[in-house]
């Protein structure tokens, strides 16, 4: 806006210059921490750094270990699951919540309070309710079990084959309400008269659902998508708090892999090298996004 | 819309109660069955969805008001018997973390020491650099900015340890200073985004007018950005004071055990593994933890949902 160039100006660093000092804090951040600290992680996941990082260069042998790691292999194994499972419930939760909300109904601020209120909460605080309501001796099985039926088994925090179903049933009840908030946003987007439009052409609702306003809501569908999968790739606490990665490693995630790493087995390459293929994960999911959504338009 | 159509003709049927015989027709709304079906799909499921995302408070409420006791013997879904607030009493004063005994109070005191200042650094820098981008962007300006938002996208594993050296190197690392910073400069993508855009949007006339009368980058910031955006700061502030609350991981890579955070230590209270579990002393301390962010959100309303659609939606 104000820097279209003036050629009689002599000197360019002065332009502007308060603005320049007033974001010398976002550029430090932008360069030195994300951009410097991304790279002296990717750099230094090349050595054999063990309790202090050293610029011994191994080449890829820090990679070779980890994909050797059985507990490596278990976090992938784990948030892959996760992951699948996570995107495809709380996108069709989310949906369908929204488009239950979206029918004109009362109480709308309600209900969409009580959708929304575990987003605020910390994933600590989700992970310890959903370990309390799991315990297999007091919670859910428990309850079910006095009720009559006695062979009812569902104890997915002790029992390693399902543990991170455990898991995802926190994070879903945690995440949906972002989701159907972002749907619902979406839903209130479409015009009204595409409603009426179908209408008249006596399209049943749940068919103008499925071929005529989802499609219209891809931009939406493609920013939660990123949302939630950049938030799956982090998921940190929540295994912490439910179960500590137990029983054993069998709920271990990457995130936790590298913490461990890097702060209790004073394996600093394992870390960075870790750390740096989640970095890569991430990147397989932005870079398409952010190429295809800003990638053609001019921004501004 | 209809409404306002009727309005003039029921204000004059108001006028006497004979009045609305007079009228021809039926008027107003068609009246709708209470009991349709779909009234019944929809609100059944939307009741049931309701009952499943409120149960874990419920029974979080419920355990933290029952006595061990009544804990062993019951089902966690019933009420309690007899209530009792000691559970809370302990969480609060005296539940043990390692060799500390004086409970979540010293956790809560460390995150309002850490979630203040952080919040009050991070909003300032971050509206300062929101609008600069908007209003007084150059060269190279908008480079900086795409690198913040795509290192939002970047996993904290990656930098966490190039900030410890960092704040190893400047002597930060384990005080509450440090965390704050850490605090800030993760904070400061969405919230610039935040801010870049509400600047954005105000009409760009205000600005021009302000320049001719010679007012300048600070004076423009000052007194007239700052009074007309209210509403996005404090959007910003409730985004932020629930995100550094509940942050976890921050907390246990640069606090030491008597700085931690309140989430840190309430999971060190509840998955320590001596002693016997106290199972409402633990679902006490975790309402307690939860306690802050749960009423930023039920006072803030609507703005909590503003901010998270408007921290969600592309820049």
């Amino acid at each position: 806006m104000a820097a279209h160039t003036q050629p009689g100006r002599p000197n360019q660093l002065f332009r502007n210059l308060n603005s320049k000092i007033a974001s010398i804090p976002m550029m430090l951040t932008a360069v030195v921490i994300f951009l410097g600290g991304t790279i002296w992680t990717v750099v230094y996941s090349f050595t054999n750094s063990k309790l202090l990082p050293r610029l011994s260069f191994v080449g890829l042998e820090q990679y070779e270990r980890l994909w050797d790691t059985p507990r490596w292999i278990v976090s992938i194994q784990n948030l892959a699951t996760y992951g699948c499972l996570s995107l495809i419930f709380s996108l069709t939760i989310g949906f369908l919540l929204a488009a239950l909300m979206d029918q004109k109904i009362r109480f709308e601020n309600t209900f969409r309070t009580i959708f929304l209120y575990p987003f605020a909460l910390s994933f600590i605080v989700t992970g310890l309710v959903w370990q309390w309501i799991l315990n297999p001796e007091f919670g859910v099985q428990s309850v079910i079990r006095s009720l009559g039926w006695t062979s009812f088994a569902f104890d997915p925090l002790y029992n390693s084959d399902i543990v991170i179903y455990g898991i995802l049933i926190a994070a879903l009840w945690q995440g949906t309400g972002l989701v159907m908030c972002l749907m619902l946003a979406g839903l209130r987007g479409i015009d009204e008269d595409i409603w009426k439009a179908a209408r008249v052409d006596g399209i049943p609702m749940w068919k103008t659902y499925l071929f005529i306003i989802i499609p219209m809501m891809r931009p939406v569908f493609v920013t939660t998508l990123v949302i939630i999968a950049s938030g799956i790739v982090r998921i940190y606490d929540l295994v912490v708090a439910q179960t500590s990665g137990g029983p054993g490693i069998a709920s271990d995630v990457p995130a936790k892999y590298v913490y461990d790493y890097m702060f209790f087995a004073q394996n600093l390459g394992q870390g960075f090298a870790a750390s740096t293929m989640m970095l890569l994960a991430v990147a397989i999911i932005i870079v398409p996004w952010a190429y295809l959504e800003f990638g053609g338009r001019k921004r501004g | 819309m209809d409404k306002s159509l009727t309005m003039p003709i029921s204000g004059a049927a108001i006028s006497g109660p004979a009045g609305s015989r007079l009228e021809a027709g039926p008027q107003g709304k068609r009246p709708r069955k209470v009991l349709s079906s779909r009234n019944v799909i929809v609100y059944g499921a939307l009741g049931l969805a309701a009952l499943y995302y409120l149960l874990p408070l419920y029974v979080m409420v419920v355990t933290s008001l029952k006595g061990m006791p009544e804990i062993r013997l019951g089902n966690i879904f019933s009420p309690p018997m007899e209530i009792t607030f000691e559970p809370w009493v302990k969480a609060w004063a005296q539940a043990c973390t390692g060799l500390n005994c004086d409970g979540l109070s010293r956790g809560f005191w460390n995150s309002v020491r850490i979630t203040v200042p952080s919040v009050i650094v991070s909003i300032a820098i971050a509206s300062v650099n929101g609008y600069a981008l908007a209003n007084w962007r150059f060269k190279g300006s908008e480079i900086f900015f795409t690198i913040l938002i795509v290192g939002a996208f970047i996993p904290y594993q990656v930098m966490i340890y190039p900030i410890v050296i960092v704040l190893r190197e400047m002597g930060l690392y384990g005080t509450l200073y440090g965390l704050i910073l850490v605090h800030s400069i993760f904070g400061m993508p969405i919230q610039t985004l935040l801010f870049r855009n509400y600047f954005v949007s105000l009409p760009e006339e205000l600005f021009k007018a302000a320049r001719i009368d010679g007012a300048g980058f600070w004076q423009i910031y000052l007194r007239i950005m700052l009074p007309m955006s209210l509403p996005i700061f404090v959007v910003s502030m409730i985004l932020q004071t629930t995100g550094i609350w509940n942050d976890f991981l921050f907390g246990v890579v640069f606090t030491r055990p008597d700085t931690y955070p309140m989430t840190v230590q309430l999971n060190n209270i509840v998955n320590s593994v001596q002693g016997v579990k106290e199972y409402n002393v633990n679902m006490a301390a975790t309402l307690l933890t939860g306690a802050v962010p749960l009423i930023v959100y039920f006072v803030s309303g609507r703005l909590f949902v503003r901010g998270i659609a408007a921290g969600a939606v592309k820049g």
